[in-house]
């Protein structure tokens, strides 16, 4: 038992579910680094979002609100102090991930490259359901483009946000969104990507549980 | 009710059972300002708190904000100007914002209106408007940022605030500058010094070189620019330096009370 091999144990894992505790120790998919700062940030999302549709619904930028009932902090006071609590474990954490994402070469292992023809190929092949979900330790091209374009949101987000909490003290920032009307668009587009992002992330997750088994316990 | 005193422990006193639960339920406000309705039920599912837990939040919430108005204390650059306009870009209209209607807004008769001078200065004269008017005024086109995300930018003319804290020895060493209004139920707020002591921090007279209109806040307002609008008390008729923490109308019910731009 203690020769088998990888692909023993996903022929084995995708027929039965039974795996022997050998075979699921012999391959860590995601690191508990990785799942520990994945948690903490959905964490940190999540509050950052629903106060953030609070706030929004202060001064809305177009013509609807959040309903009460999906936002968080009650009234726009409220709302202020979550989202101004929320900022820094999202901020931190944010940070800790990309600074360990490029230093144990997570990012250029498992991101890239991200070529167009790859990403069509591996699109065709989602749409068709044919896309392979084997091998859980390599992302497919959708995958790559997603999560790589996920972090590029993720930090402007942040930086958009900065700008608009401190448009004298950050005006260079502020003025590189093209000044404070215009960043609150581009925070309030980002929210929406990553909102969208969620979706179909959470999905896909359902729709292939051992892709979400192995981000909680890691195999 | 039969299943509910079941639920109820054996062998202790239902009504004291009952008066010790009340007493941990939280007032109206509090639930309020916390959270509203699912979005409660959302977070206690998210965090695993129970219900009583959100006391704890509250106070966790306030250290941060405490913590944040350190952090923009320290980012608050003295040097750094809030960026100026052309007057073709000043926002036509101006709104008015305040938490009542315009009708309700002050209606001060200029003549009797006189600005208090209180606490660590030298000279707690009150000053007539005419004798402010005779004060050197500078004019600047800054964005109103308000703290519910709109903004809007005003031509703003006035004496600067160090300038007028020099004129009365103001003691500059001291923590705060705490302005009173007119407003109904007493509007008031808190300003650090060394905001107060910001070449752009404005003892207003005129918007849009007109005396400034009841709207905005006649006969004075304060006009910070680095700070968010709640910050820029209209109808003001006191202020007091002071090194203690007064509190403000927006602050005590939350808002952060640095609330830098």
């Amino acid at each position: 038992m203690s020769s088998i091999t990888a692909s023993d144990q996903q022929a084995s894992a995708k027929g039965t579910a039974k795996v022997t505790p050998e075979a699921t120790r012999s391959k860590v998919i995601q690191p508990a680094w990785v799942r520990a700062l994945h948690w903490t940030n959905a964490f940190a999302m999540v509050l950052m979002i629903m106060s953030g549709w609070q706030i929004y619904n202060a001064s809305p930028l177009f013509g609807f609100t959040f309903s009460p009932s999906i936002t968080l902090g009650g009234w726009l006071g409220g709302a202020l102090l979550w989202h101004f609590a929320a900022m820094w474990l999202l901020m931190l954490n944010g940070l800790i991930y990309l600074a360990l994402g490029f230093a144990t070469g997570r990012f250029r292992k498992k991101l890239l490259p991200i070529t167009p023809e790859g990403v069509i190929a591996d699109t065709k092949a989602a749409l068709s359901g044919k896309l392979s979900h084997e091998d859980l330790t390599k992302y497919n091209y959708v995958q790559k483009l997603l999560y790589a374009g996920i972090i590029v949101v993720g930090i402007l987000i942040v930086l958009s946000g900065l700008a608009i909490w401190k448009p004298v003290q950050l005006q260079y920032l502020t003025a590189v969104f093209g000044g404070y009307d215009v960043a609150r668009y581009v925070h309030f587009f980002c929210m929406a990507a990553i909102v969208a992002f969620m979706v179909v992330h959470v999905a896909l997750a359902l729709l292939v549980p051992k892709s979400l088994r192995a981000m909680i316990i890691g195999r | 009710m039969g299943r509910l005193r079941n639920l109820l422990i054996p062998g202790v006193d239902k009504s004291l059972l009952l008066r010790d639960a009340v007493k941990t339920m939280p007032d109206l406000t509090r639930r309020r300002f916390i959270s509203g309705g699912a979005s409660l039920g959302a977070l206690t599912l998210l965090t695993g708190c129970d219900v009583t837990d959100q006391f704890s939040a509250e106070a966790m919430l306030k250290q941060v904000s405490k913590f944040n108005d350190g952090v923009q204390a320290w980012m608050f650059n003295p040097d750094a100007m809030a960026p100026t306009f052309p007057e073709s870009a000043i926002t036509k209209p101006f709104p008015f914002n305040a938490y009542y209607d315009l009708d309700d807004a002050p209606e001060i008769d200029g003549k009797a209106w006189k600005l208090e001078v209180r606490g660590l200065v030298d000279n707690k004269k009150p000053w007539k408007l005419e004798e402010l008017y005779k004060l050197p005024q500078v004019k600047q086109v800054t964005r109103h940022i308000c703290v519910e995300g709109w903004s809007a930018i005003g031509s703003w003319t006035g004496t600067p605030l160090r300038d007028f804290l020099t004129i009365v020895g103001a003691d500059t060493r001291a923590k705060y500058v705490w302005f009173q209004c007119a407003d109904k139920d007493g509007y008031n707020s808190p300003l650090d010094m060394r905001t107060a002591l910001h070449a752009q921090t404005q003892m207003t007279f005129k918007f849009g070189d007109e005396i400034l209109p009841r709207a905005y806040g006649f006969p004075m307002k304060i006009r910070v620019p680095t700070k968010l609008g709640f910050k820029n008390p209209k109808y003001v008729i006191s202020m007091e330096v002071t090194n203690d923490y007064k509190g403000g109308f927006w602050e005590d019910q939350g808002y952060n009370s640095f609330s830098g731009s």
